[in-house]
């Protein structure tokens, strides 16, 4: 126990996180600091990019095996079942309607890319390695959650509106096209690519992560200031327990496939963060009677703040004491 | 100068909505709109801000400008489309200079 408050010490004191807690106290203190919205999508186009190379590279490094099919197996299962779980539990704690809770649900199905990348920075920090694919796991799981919540929805007497087109947005989302495009560019051209742009992809990391999180701060700031307006009680306590119950089932599932201790931890990441960029616009235009204030508080404004600061330590401690890493 | 009566349609809808709408419309014959950014506003689901939005979201405005007699066809077809999504649609009248091209 006092390793692990020591490794959340540290890890709240980092560059990164700290830039995150500024956004955030920026945005409760209602200062006019704002990032640029084409700066901060062309961040999040450079961590992207960056976070997909550096897995391609390491997985042509370490060749393809038979644990890499089975992770990406396993993680659309988990995003898959992770929505009954969640609205199992919405249904018994909160007063949501069924299609609240189906949408609900498919955000935390889903996963953050954001979390994602910083638990990976994170990991990188302490010297943790990780199996390169999961970058790859993290693509995979981004729709699973989408489909289970429509039939959740559907289930409960919800009209939902999928369509061909739906479905082409989600599977061909900008952030899955970038982040497998540039995950098979590093596979395909290994070392030698990674020589030709390490100055571009592996250097500024670090500064561009710090300013994108910043970014991140201020907008859960504003989700935060929104979700204490809108959500109360089990709700509330929802954004956090199912963080919790989501990384619990993807350490089993972790240990389970014999991964390296940090790629138990980034699976874990995987099974606690919800998504705030592609399952907000399909839940649009799929569930447009839900309630895309009560998704949108509770991912950015509760569960995002409570994964970067205390979640991530927690599961890579977790992870460290359960796989002896 | 000499203006013509026209119809002026404002729709106000959800960002990932914009290409089914403007799809419905243009299948509906209404090939001339104009789209613009929202910056916030408020409505039944309370303040919302397109500033610090992530990925696809916010809302955006589609205008177009019609001979009247063209209007209900281009409601027909943008209420297929905004029936149960958040927006808001209104009409006002308005004058145009080249009636031609409406």
């Amino acid at each position: 126990m006092p390793d692990m408050l020591a490794l959340a010490a540290q890890n709240l004191l980092s560059p990164v996180i700290l830039c995150f807690v500024l956004g955030l106290l920026a945005a409760v203190a209602r200062s006019d600091l704002t990032i640029p919205e084409a700066v901060a999508k062309g961040m999040s186009i450079y961590l992207l990019f960056a976070i997909g190379f550096k897995g391609g590279v390491a997985v042509a490094a370490h060749g393809v095996d038979l644990t890499l099919g089975k992770a990406m197996l396993a993680g659309i299962v988990l995003s898959f079942l992770l929505p009954f779980l969640a609205f199992a539990l919405l249904r018994a704690i909160t007063a949501m309607s069924v299609t609240d809770a189906a949408a609900v649900a498919a955000h935390y199905g889903s996963i953050s890319i954001v979390t994602f990348v910083t638990a990976t920075s994170v990991l990188q920090a302490q010297g943790i390695a990780a199996e390169g694919y999961m970058v790859a796991v993290a693509a995979a799981m981004e729709a699973p959650a989408i489909i289970s919540a429509l039939w959740l929805a559907s289930r409960g007497g919800a009209r939902s509106e999928g369509d061909g087109d739906l479905w082409r947005e989600i599977f061909l989302n900008g952030s899955i096209v970038l982040l497998v495009g540039s995950f098979l560019i590093g596979a395909i051209t290994g070392d030698k690519g990674m020589a030709r742009i390490e100055a571009f992809i592996v250097t500024p990391f670090q500064g561009v992560l710090c300013l994108f999180l910043l970014d991140m701060g201020l907008v859960a700031g504003r989700g935060l200031a929104q979700a204490g307006k809108l959500l109360r009680g089990g709700t509330l306590a929802f954004g956090m327990v199912m963080p919790l119950l989501g990384a619990t089932a993807a350490l089993m599932a972790g240990l389970g496939l014999g991964l390296s201790t940090g790629g138990v931890a980034l699976f874990m990441v995987l099974g606690a963060s919800a998504s705030y960029i592609a399952v907000p616009a399909a839940m649009r235009v799929a569930l447009p009677e839900a309630n895309p204030s009560l998704s949108l508080s509770l991912a950015l404004g509760i569960t995002f703040p409570f994964n970067l600061t205390l979640g991530i330590p927690l599961y890579i401690a977790i992870a460290q004491s359960l796989t002896g890493g | 100068m000499q203006t013509h009566l026209a119809k002026r349609v404002e729709i106000i809808i959800e960002a990932p909505m914009e290409t089914r709408l403007t799809a419905a419309l243009e299948k509906a014959g209404v090939t001339g709109f104009t789209i613009l950014p929202v910056l916030g506003g408020s409505g039944r689901s309370g303040r919302w801000s397109r500033e610090g939005q992530v990925g696809r979201a916010g809302m955006v405005a589609v205008i177009c400008l019609i001979r009247p007699e063209r209007l209900d066809t281009l409601l027909d077809a943008a209420f297929a489309v905004v029936e149960r999504h958040i927006g808001v649609v209104s009409v006002s009248d308005a004058q145009v200079l080249r009636a031609e091209r409406f």
